[in-house]
């Protein structure tokens, strides 16, 4: 019989890592600080002792070459996890990313196929910590616009697990986004309590989840709330508020920005006729910008008002915590844009 | 270091088939029978043929945007090499790369990236890959003097030396980075310079004469087929045509008549018949027909190519993914 536990993401992300390095010997992860230290936020604790530093590699501050190595390696046989400490590092390897790794199987006319996953921790740590401009970032939307990358993005333990997993199987390459708030929740009451969904029973078996399924995380007839990563869980913090107001909020998590579950999306959309996208990153061309542009294409004849996105600002990640609140997306923006979309008043 | 007469008449076939696939090139160019840009390696032969000669098949290489002599002396059939600057169905990547994009994992050609300095750190994860499966396939890494001032070039530079993989660099400094000259991008003389500040050797040689890049790169890969690191070798050579087909006057805006002209007379295919001769190793009217076999072999891919269907509009999205 299957173990199910209760896991973190951060312990989810590392037992998925682990049951696949057993699996398939092919497979090496390379990062900065990866081996003993365990990977800055702990997601690699303990792996290089099992697996040795031939798998699990310590590298140089060079992202260029992490991503170069990686990609060369998956050309010629191995399968490879990058790993990036923070995705604000992403420019540095950006080439190899977009260029390289996203364009090879199709320029070369599917000779080759290019299996690295990138993981890149994103995101607000606010409370947390205030990581200020450089360490804060939410990229995600950047990639959605490179043809050839898979980009998931995972809320929960559960996900993170089946989904790591799928991209390590899957043969392409992967950007697999960690929100660094879901790293904290064992290791923090204050955030545990409001937001229990950080912490789930997990499977101890092996199990892939495919990509393009969104999931719906909360069921609702009144308006779709579509939210990815952290916003997932103040999403549900929301529903769970205005559900004592009589509003029946469902929300989806699509899991995977690249490819984009439109089905699940369009249909609760017939349904509720009513659509607030809540993303975590700079709102002009982010991700919520393509999921309502998707929306007006696809289900504008079912709509009763115009979609309403909730996202960052368009300035940097300001480092005061009263600004940095007011940067990145709270609960009380999604609140009043469920509201507004509702034609409803506090 | 003396080489049998067989092997001499493959690389100097391998020197003709990339002179003459490029000629051949230019003219289809001409009359617009290549749709995309090309970037000649006409003057380089004796680089890729004296380094490519030093491999097995499961050996790799990675290119560059100047890549049609790599892959040709690398293996490459120029049939499919030829399909593919055509645009063609039957080319090596279905005519979704062209000239700057040819790969062939059946031999060994793991690609060509048209981002200068790009290749450098894969060609280190190659490395790693041979390594880490215990095989002992070494992995040759083409680049140009213009790609030594990249990061990548750092990079990759630094993790194949700490990690002591079997790769061989080979830098070929032709001297200018379109029209930059080298001398206006580093103050070394010498890039491999560069090489003892990463704890990796180095070598130089003269990248006209395919016999002493033949007998430099051979003891490059021998090193790292036993395991003892990679190698920067630079060879110093010169492009006879121009950056790319349209650079006007073949680069004499940036560069002499008078320079032009005193490389010209280093042709490193002449040169290597030359001396077939003179040491009585072939004849020449051997070497006159291996030059009218490379003709026909030219005649015959540009005949391919031409007869290839065009891939069609509905495949536009095929490839991009395996799952």
């Amino acid at each position: 019989m299957s173990e199910t536990r209760e896991l973190d993401f951060a312990e989810a992300i590392r037992e998925a890592i682990r049951q696949e390095m057993l699996r398939d010997k092919t497979l090496i992860l390379m990062g900065e600080d990866v081996g003993k230290f365990g990977g800055i936020f702990g997601c690699t604790k303990g792996l290089q002792a099992e697996f040795g530093e031939e798998r699990i590699r310590d590298t140089p501050i060079s992202e260029t070459a992490i991503l170069g190595a990686s990609i060369g390696a998956a050309l010629t046989g191995m399968h490879c996890i990058a790993e990036l400490e923070f995705m604000d590092f992403i420019g540095c390897p950006m080439d190899q990313i977009f260029n390289q790794m996203a364009k090879i199987r199709y320029m070369f006319g599917g000779s080759m196929n290019v299996p690295v996953v990138l993981r890149a921790p994103a995101g607000s740590r606010y409370p947390v910590a205030c990581g200020a401009a450089q360490h804060s970032q939410s990229l995600e939307a950047w990639f959605m616009h490179v043809p050839g990358l898979k980009v998931v993005t995972p809320s929960m333990p559960y996900d993170a697990k089946g989904l790591l997993i799928n991209a390590i199987r899957c043969g392409d390459p992967v950007l697999f986004v960690e929100h660094k708030l879901l790293y904290y929740a064992k290791r923090m009451a204050s955030l545990r309590g409001p937001y229990p969904t950080l912490i789930q029973k997990v499977p101890e078996e092996s199990y892939v989840i495919p990509f393009g399924k969104a999931d719906i995380k909360r069921p609702g007839e009144d308006i779709t709330v579509v939210a990815t990563m952290m916003m997932v869980h103040k999403a549900l913090r929301v529903a769970e508020e205005l559900a004592k107001k009589g509003i029946s909020m469902e929300v989806i998590d699509p899991r995977t920005l690249v490819p984009l579950d439109k089905q699940t999306i369009v249909e609760s959309v017939k349904k509720t006729g009513k659509v607030v996208v809540a993303s975590e990153d700079a709102k002009t061309a982010g991700v919520g910008a393509e999921i309502a542009a998707m929306i007006m294409e696809e289900a504008f004849d079912y709509l009763d008002a115009p979609v309403k996105r909730v996202s960052g600002l368009d300035v940097p990640i300001p480092y005061a915590p009263i600004l940095e609140s007011t940067v990145v997306p709270q609960e009380r923006h999604i609140r009043e844009a469920v509201l507004e979309v509702l034609g409803q008043k506090e | 270091m003396e080489l049998e007469k067989q092997k001499l008449l493959l690389m100097y076939r391998n020197m003709l088939r990339i002179r003459r696939f490029e000629e051949r090139l230019a003219e289809e160019s001409a009359r617009g029978n290549i749709p995309g840009l090309l970037h000649l390696y006409v003057g380089e032969e004796a680089v890729a043929v004296g380094a490519c000669s030093t491999l097995r098949k499961d050996d790799y290489i990675t290119s560059t945007h100047r890549g049609h002599g790599h892959c040709i002396a690398k293996g490459g059939d120029l049939r499919k090499m030829m399909a593919e600057l055509f645009g063609k169905e039957t080319g090596y990547c279905k005519g979704r790369g062209g000239s700057m994009h040819i790969a062939a994992p059946d031999i060994g050609i793991v690609g060509c990236s048209a981002i200068a300095g790009a290749n450098i750190p894969i060609a280190a994860g190659v490395g790693l890959s041979s390594k880490l499966r215990k095989t002992d396939q070494v992995c040759i890494s083409f680049f140009g003097d213009g790609a030594s001032n990249t990061g990548a070039f750092h990079e990759g530079m630094n993790l194949a030396a700490l990690w002591n993989l079997p790769v061989v660099y080979v830098l070929e400094n032709n001297l200018y980075a379109i029209s930059t000259p080298a001398v206006r991008s580093s103050k070394l003389r010498n890039i491999s310079d560069r090489a003892a500040g990463y704890g990796m050797r180095a070598a130089v040689v003269d990248g006209m004469d395919a016999l002493s890049v033949y007998e430099v790169v051979s003891d490059a890969v021998a090193r790292a087929r036993k395991g003892e690191g990679p190698t920067l070798v630079e060879c110093k050579t010169y492009r006879f045509r121009g950056h790319h087909e349209g650079d006007p006057k073949k680069g004499e805006i940036y560069r002499t008549k008078q320079e032009m002209d005193e490389w010209e007379k280093r042709d490193p295919i002449i040169r290597l018949g030359e001396k077939m001769v003179k040491e009585h190793k072939a004849a020449q009217a051997e070497l006159n027909a291996i030059n009218q076999e490379t003709m026909r072999e030219i005649e015959d891919a540009v005949a391919f190519a031409k007869q290839s269907p065009s891939p069609k509009p509905e495949d536009a999205s095929t490839y991009l993914f395996a799952s």
